[in-house]
């Protein structure tokens, strides 16, 4: 993984023809990302916001030279949309999908991972180089291309916090959603690897939510390993209850695993910043900066 | 989805899962008839889907028929942790040489499955963890390669057990393995899984289902809503069958918002400020001005309630098909409850418009909002 995505990276939408694939590209399209080519099986030949449309990824390499692939299909085929695009080596490959079975993202990830390809995702709001290109469904107006990375597991709130850093007068670098479901491709460790080697990313803002307990390893990362960047997080889900699922699949406190507060607690021992309201953590990258 | 004892026990004998023989029945008749033809003496167990049930009174034995039938008279309609039994699962009685765990789940951190195995049986895994953590054999299954029956010989044998019930156990394991894979199970476990004199049989079965798979199990698909009694409260269910994804909470604070992070993080913030939230409801990206009035509609007539606020950040979401949501449903509701707007992103202007114009407070912050909506539902609750 050398690089996420910028400018120059050219993308094939998989999907490109239901209401969800037709909308963002063309928003991606306005936002500067390079769209050339896009695939629903049995629309090949036809255009769809002036994008030719193939019946597959390897019928469109005949004629274009693609470096990612960004996924709309729905659920039940989103696990052979993303075999594809491992098999014709696109990376990365970024699944919107929402709803996708643990044990298709299971196989998902484990093949991606033999390949050495990156998975964003499933369920993710995807990832965006700010002012360059962006592979995924979130709001452009909200981001200033700028040096604050930011990984989140959620959607409305990575923009919630985006939004905060573009006022405050800072912008972001790439930002990543990993995705709400309990099985996705990247992790905060991966991400903080890449950031530590970013030249464009000076901060990271982490946004976390209850379930599982990868924040608290994203915290045992930063202070064994020693991340060197300054780090602001803020965890959702202080007033959730036990046992229910949050709106994500995979946000459900069980027994006593994957509380607010467990993170909260294991994300300052690191000395990361904890903002108890979201703004707070474009404050504090401010202060930093 | 949390399917019952019974349910699974269906699933494990097409797996060829041993299990005891039994029955599920529904009236103290079927259960005299069913122990008079098995013509053996029998465990009683009530069908629900909570845990706990023996401390909770739900099982009983039974040596005849007549016993069986003053059980299942007893048993058939008492409430059990708030829940009627309806059902109830009669089956042999088994002689008992050790009671062992066998569970088959999915690590989030690791990506994989992972068969947990101990040989002791009888309580809880998060029990056992704690008791005799040395007991667990954990089991990581690469999920290319899958479990081969070398990987089920090597956790049977890791258990204790030798030659020819080795080899019965890594039969069993194999079985198990094969069900939580084909059936998309988030978690599928026998406890207690009883040794007997020449092999294994599954007392108790466990088995829930990913609901993101049901399409692949359609059968499954139509008892969803019946599987969530129990564990949905009476409006949380209402809410299901409306196709909202909410979850009731005990404050007094309707919550509304887009997305489960940033609904999460109001209900945080409306805490932070004092107040307590009396629901969350997510409304899930793209949502239409019907589907809105429909939220807001659940959420103003809960008799709890006294304000609403609602927080919408907008990217395919957009701010002018909730404010026509929200108009719609108060004018429909006729409840001139308190209600506070947070919106900001696609079509903001036009969504601040429609509410002011109906007199309906919008702010930009999520934290001002928060704290008017504390004020408004009549200040803070801790």
């Amino acid at each position: 993984m050398t690089r996420f995505i910028d400018k120059n990276t050219r993308v094939i939408v998989q999907g490109i023809t239901g209401d969800q694939g037709l909308f963002h590209t063309r928003l991606m399209k306005n936002y500067g990302t390079r769209i050339v080519a896009g695939v629903t099986p049995g629309k090949g030949g036809q255009k769809a916001e002036g994008v030719p449309i193939y019946d597959t990824i390897r019928e469109a390499q005949e004629i274009h030279s693609i470096d990612a692939s960004i996924i709309f299909v729905p659920a039940p085929f989103a696990l052979d949309a993303a075999l594809e695009a491992i098999e014709a080596e696109l990376d990365p490959v970024v699944v919107i999908t929402e709803g996708v079975p643990v044990r298709d993202s299971i196989e998902l990830v484990a093949r991606a991972k033999n390949r050495g390809t990156t998975i964003v995702g499933p369920n993710t709001p995807g990832v965006i180089k700010a002012g360059e290109s962006k592979m995924g469904i979130m709001p452009a107006q909200v981001f200033k291309q700028g040096k604050v990375g930011i990984i989140s597991r959620s959607g409305t709130l990575f923009y919630e916090i985006a939004a905060h850093i573009t006022r405050v007068g800072l912008g972001q670098s790439t930002c990543i959603g990993l995705g709400g479901d309990p099985v996705v491709g990247l992790d905060y460790i991966d991400m903080l690897k890449w950031f530590q080697e970013d030249p464009e990313t000076d901060a990271v803002a982490l946004i976390g939510e209850i379930g599982g307990d990868a924040e608290e390893r994203a915290a045992q990362f930063i202070k064994e390993e020693g991340f060197t960047k300054p780090v602001a997080a803020y965890i959702a889900g202080r007033a959730a209850i036990p046992g229910k699922r949050m709106g994500h699949a995979g946000a459900i406190i069980q027994g006593s695993t994957g509380t607010a507060q467990s993170k909260m607690d294991a994300l300052k021992k690191a000395g990361v910043f904890v903002g108890e309201l979201p703004g707070q953590v474009a404050q504090s990258l401010r202060e930093v900066l | 989805m949390k399917l019952l004892e019974y349910e699974a026990k269906e699933y494990f004998k097409k797996y060829g899962i041993p299990t005891p023989e039994g029955r599920m029945v529904e009236s103290p008749e079927e259960a005299r008839e069913y122990v008079e033809s098995l013509g053996k003496p029998v465990v009683i167990k009530v069908q629900l889907p909570v845990g706990g049930r023996g401390k909770a009174g739900g099982v009983k034995f039974a040596d005849s028929p007549e016993e069986a039938t003053i059980v299942a008279k007893q048993l058939l309609g008492i409430p059990i942790k708030g829940l009627k039994v309806e059902k109830l699962y009669v089956e042999e009685k088994v002689d008992i040489v050790n009671e062992i765990y066998l569970g088959v789940t999915i690590d989030r951190n690791r990506k994989q499955h992972v068969v947990l195995a101990s040989s002791e049986g009888g309580m809880d895994i998060e029990e056992i963890a704690a008791k005799t953590p040395d007991k667990i054999v954990r089991f990581y299954v690469d999920p290319v390669i899958g479990l081969k029956s070398y990987h089920a010989n090597f956790i049977a044998s890791k258990l204790g057990y030798r030659a020819g019930m080795m080899r019965k156990f890594a039969t069993f394991i194999a079985s198990l393995f094969s069900l939580a894979v084909e059936m998309d199970a988030e978690l599928t476990e026998i406890n207690p899984l009883v040794e007997v004199k020449d092999g294994f049989l599954a007392a108790d079965a466990r088995l829930n289902v990913d609901n993101n798979a049901l399409f692949r199990h359609k059968e499954l698909e139509e008892r969803l809503l019946d599987s969530y009694k129990g564990e949905l409260t009476e409006r949380e269910m209402e809410a299901r069958s409306k196709d909202l994804t909410y979850i009731e909470l005990d404050g007094n604070i309707g919550i509304i918002g887009n997305g489960a992070g940033l609904t999460m993080a109001t209900l945080d913030t409306v805490m932070l400020h004092g107040g307590k939230a009396a629901n969350f409801l997510d409304l899930g990206g793209g949502a239409t001005p019907e589907r809105i009035g429909k939220a807001v509609e659940f959420v103003l007539s809960d008799e709890r309630t006294k304000a609403l606020f609602v927080n919408v950040l907008g990217g395919i979401t957009r701010c002018d098909y909730t404010a026509e949501g929200i108009i719609e449903a108060r004018k429909k509701l006729g409840i001139n409850k308190p209600i506070v707007v947070r919106m900001m992103g696609t079509k903001e202007a036009e969504g601040k418009a429609i509410l002011e114009k109906n007199g309906i407070e919008t702010l930009d912050s999520m934290e001002e909002a928060a704290e008017q909506a504390v004020k408004l539902a009549g200040g803070k609750q801790q």
